[in-house]
């Protein structure tokens, strides 16, 4: 059984490497800071326990006050699991780090989350839309798009 | 002396000298494309049952008795189709690449025998003119790839001209093995020569023909000019109407030539005994055009470099060393009995085959970019 | 450039040739789709491919944010549309999750074995239509096009339909099977693998399909991990990691089958591992239809269910990958947000990897052999 690692565990592990990175923290996920998640990201991949090397999901959510990505990772040898999420509180411009040169799997979604969403992951080495075609304009899954 | 010839002496001594040599010629020249389009018509429906057959599954079996009147139906609906010719294509070597994909097949079957001495001319290099012949197609469907202004017509022709020019060379080489054997390249001679069909004296020259005429037919295994599932109908991707029922028509005619060379090069010709010549034809090419459809339905197709590495590594060394084998029994075995070479030959084939499946390896490779 | 000195010396002659770009369009009979790749090509060679999707996007997920949760159901069925028991599966999982609904046993069974014949289903269609991209001329579709009409027919008794299901509903499925339906299934399992013995006589050692396929589109294994490649491209690159092994949903440890895993992973051990999937999901068939307990199809789930406020990551082995779904809930009726982890076009992210140095006719056979369905990409 994949054993979903307490988020309060993990995030005390992460406060004491990068300290101040943990925005919050719940048995469900660890919420990082936006400026740290790219180092949090590597800490969790390449730490000897914990090795997430296997980036299952990437989404985004739009809650009206800010975006969140949520990033599901898990470790394919010891199988266990944890869901980072970062959030980004600017409507015009939301920007996040991009994972890819991490774990190449962020390649095609946060193209996507770029496209319908709008949030800029800054260093992703092919930024355009995916879905939608070059000309289009606006972000269709962000709440107030229609 | 043909029957053609003699027919015309007949007809010299009562009409005047250039009606009984154009008259003659014109009726046989329609028998025999008369002969050709009623057997492609046939081979177009019978490749469609053996498919269906093939695949677990009825043919075409709607119109007429077991679907006998589908190929007519094909032929109706392509004609009827709108001619369309892209706009920015050269539009005279688009509109000549057809003819001459489909006018040397028709050539190709004047010098088939049909009988002892029904054969529209007795060319005594008969062979020679037949390889000939069959290379001007190559030129055809270049330039169609080339005329129709389209990458994957491109793509196709390119591999057109790779495959057909270097399958030539061990299809040359089986049929001088023939000839060796004959001793003459009239194609009356080589089935008259044939007391033992050549299946059995030469099987190694006989496999290797077989391929190489299937490569040059661009059928399955070898069919990557046309390969649906890549480059979505090649070389005659700009064609409709009028012009791709000549492609279509065109294909299944080569598969009727080439049969017909097999049955008489390799299966001596029209001879059998009870029925008459004709029908042991047909029933010889029918039988080597199973095989040829059997392979298409159950193969899938190699890729162009394993193409020309079968071409060149693997057929044209077996095929020359054919030709050295045969020159020897030739040389050294014709007074004994013709059986002994055919046991000879057997091991030989046998010997040689094995040998190159193990040594040959389908070359090519993931290349560094 | 020719530059050929006076005096007949020949000093330099060095052609200049440009790769050019080929679009292998949206209508290509070998897409599995509307897909679109624009190729760079040197001569036959390729350099570089860039995917280009979207033609089939319908804005699923933002469908979703305005229907109710069991509305939501049909929607999923049409993401992959070759397997849409499976996307209802996950789906349901997901919102049993959610709202933590507890599914009669009987249910659970049901599940499984509609989970594993869509799988068989699935691989059938994958193989005959990887060998036509090889050339095979459909023979081998429809040798495979039997088996799975039979599966068709036995959906069809069941749900009434034949592609898009629309079968499980949150809590258990929508209809108990008829009483015809578990006596034809034991037919089709006792002669499936006597069928897939046939496949494997026609096809594994076919002498062109080895020189096609073996060594052709390696995806070596850190590459796999790295793009997060899952399903029958992940186990045929030695790494044996299956959802349902590894994080066991509905009631998968109860049954007993393994797990192939291939060696190299290039196209023909992608196409070995799926051969023998079939034959494991042949084995659990056959477990669960002698487990089958009486019992509800469906428990009593409100007609407007409202979740409490959370959310979910639900995933389950799909024949294509790793579905999952990512549900956010405001105890609502519809989903707050609703997102879907597409297996093929996360396994897609290889593509350029597999395919670099290889030729327009082993590109094709890559693409085939990773299984795609654009319904599912695109969403």
């Amino acid at each position: 059984m994949t054993k979903a690692l307490n988020g309060e565990e993990v995030a005390k592990k992460i406060t004491k490497k990068f300290p101040g990175s943990i925005a919050a923290a719940d048995k469900a996920a660890v919420v990082v800071t936006r400026k740290s998640l790219y180092q949090v990201a590597e800490f969790l991949k390449n730490t000897p326990k914990l090795d997430f090397d296997y980036l299952t999901n990437l989404t985004a959510v739009d809650y009206t006050d800010y975006f969140e990505v949520v990033y599901h990772l898990i470790s394919l040898k010891h199988n266990h699991s944890v869901v980072l999420k970062a959030r980004c509180y600017d409507r015009d411009k939301p920007a996040v780090p991009s994972v890819v040169s991490l774990w190449r799997a962020a390649d095609f979604q946060e193209r996507e989350a770029y496209d319908l969403m709008g949030i800029i992951f800054e260093g992703h080495p092919n930024l355009k839309r995916l879905l939608l075609w070059e000309g289009f304009v606006g972000h269709p899954l962000r709440r107030d798009y229609l | 002396m043909t029957l053609l010839e003699q027919f015309q002496l007949w007809l010299g001594s009562i009409w005047p000298g250039w009606a009984a040599y154009i008259v003659p010629a014109i009726v046989g020249i329609v028998v025999v494309l008369g002969f050709v389009l009623t057997m492609v018509i046939v081979f177009i429906w019978y490749e469609r049952r053996l498919l269906g057959r093939f695949q677990v599954r009825l043919g075409p079996n709607r119109l007429g008795p077991e679907g006998i009147f589908q190929p007519i139906a094909t032929a109706v609906k392509i004609l009827l189709k709108e001619d369309i010719v892209p706009a920015k294509s050269d539009k005279v070597i688009h509109w000549l690449a057809p003819v001459i994909v489909f006018v040397p097949v028709l050539m190709i079957f004047a010098v088939v025998p049909f009988g002892e001495r029904a054969i529209l001319t007795d060319l005594n290099v008969g062979v020679v003119y037949v390889v000939a012949i069959s290379s001007i197609s190559a030129v055809g469907i270049y330039m169609a790839g080339w005329a129709s202004n389209n990458k994957y017509a491109l793509i196709s022709a390119l591999r057109a001209v790779a495959q057909m020019v270097s399958y030539e060379l061990p299809v040359v080489l089986a049929i001088l093995g023939v000839v060796l054997m004959s001793g003459s390249l009239s194609m009356t001679q080589i089935v008259a020569s044939q007391k033992i069909p050549f299946l059995l004296l030469q099987p190694l020259g006989f496999v290797i023909f077989f391929l190489g005429t299937v490569a040059e037919m661009n059928r399955s295994p070898f069919d990557l000019l046309e390969a649906d599932s890549e480059i979505v109908a090649g070389y005659h991707i700009e064609y409709s109407g009028m012009k791709f029922a000549m492609f279509y028509l065109g294909e299944y005619g080569h598969a009727l030539a080439y049969s017909c060379i097999i049955a008489t090069l390799f299966l001596s010709g029209w001879q059998g005994p009870l029925l008459p010549p004709i029908i042991w034809l047909v029933i010889k090419v029918m039988a080597v055009f199973f095989v040829i459809v059997w392979m298409r339905s159950t193969l899938p197709r190699l890729r162009v470099d394993q193409l020309m590495a079968f071409a060149w590594k693997g057929l044209l060394p077996m095929a020359i060393i054919n030709l050295f084998i045969v020159a020897a029994e030739v040389l050294w075995l014709s007074e004994i009995t013709p059986w002994l070479m055919v046991a000879v030959n057997f091991v030989f084939a046998g010997v040689l085959v094995l040998l190159w499946s193990k040594l040959f390896t389908l070359g090519g490779g993931r290349v560094e970019v | 450039m020719l530059d050929i000195r006076c005096g007949g010396i020949i000093s330099e002659m060095a052609i200049r040739t440009e790769p050019f770009i080929l679009n292998i369009g949206p209508q290509h009979p070998s897409t599995h789709g509307v897909f679109r790749m624009r190729v760079t090509l040197d001569g036959e060679v390729v350099v570089d491919v860039e995917p280009v999707i979207g033609y089939l996007h319908r804005g699923i997920e933002k469908l979703g944010e305005t229907r109710t949760y069991t509305q939501i159901i049909p929607l999923t069925d049409r993401l992959d549309y070759v397997a849409s028991m499976t996307n209802n599966f996950a789906y349901v999982l997901a919102v049993e999750k959610l709202a933590s609904i507890e599914v009669p046993e009987r249910a659970e069974y049901l599940r499984i074995i509609m989970a594993e014949m869509m799988r068989i289903a699935n691989h059938l269609m994958a193989i005959g239509f990887f060998l036509n991209d090889l050339g095979a001329m459909m023979t081998p579709v429809l040798y495979m096009w039997r088996e799975r009409e039979k599966l068709l027919d036995l959906f069809e008794m069941v749900c009434g339909q034949r592609l898009t299901y629309n079968y499980m509903r949150i809590g258990g499925v929508s209809h108990d099977i008829p009483e015809e339906f578990l006596p034809a299934l034991k037919r089709f399992v006792a002669e499936m693998p006597g069928f897939i013995d046939e496949y494997d006589r026609l096809l594994s050692q076919n002498e062109v399909l080895l020189a096609r396929t073996k060594g052709v589109g390696i995806l070596p294994k850190d590459t796999a991990i790295n793009t997060a490649a899952s399903g029958p491209v992940l186990r045929a690159s030695d790494v044996k990691w299956d959802i349902r092994r590894a994080d066991p949903y509905s009631i998968y440890d109860r049954f007993d089958f393994e797990i192939p895993v291939g060696t190299v992973g290039d196209c023909y051990d992608r196409y070995w591992v799926r051969m023998q999937e079939m034959r494991q999901s042949v084995r659990i068939l056959e477990q669960a239809i002698a487990q089958l307990p009486e019992g509800e199809a469906c428990a009593k789930v409100p007609q407007l269910l409202r979740p409490p406020v959370g959310e979910v990551y639900g995933h389950i082995e799909a024949p294509k990958g790793e579905l999952g779904f990512h549900l956010v809930s405001d105890n609502s009726i519809a989903p707050y947000r609703f997102h879907i982890r597409a297996p093929t076009l996360i396994n897609m992210t290889a593509l350029k990897d597999m395919a670099i140095g290889w030729k327009v006719a082993d590109l094709i056979i890559i693409f085939g052999s990773i299984d795609v369905c654009l319904g599912e990409i695109d969403r």
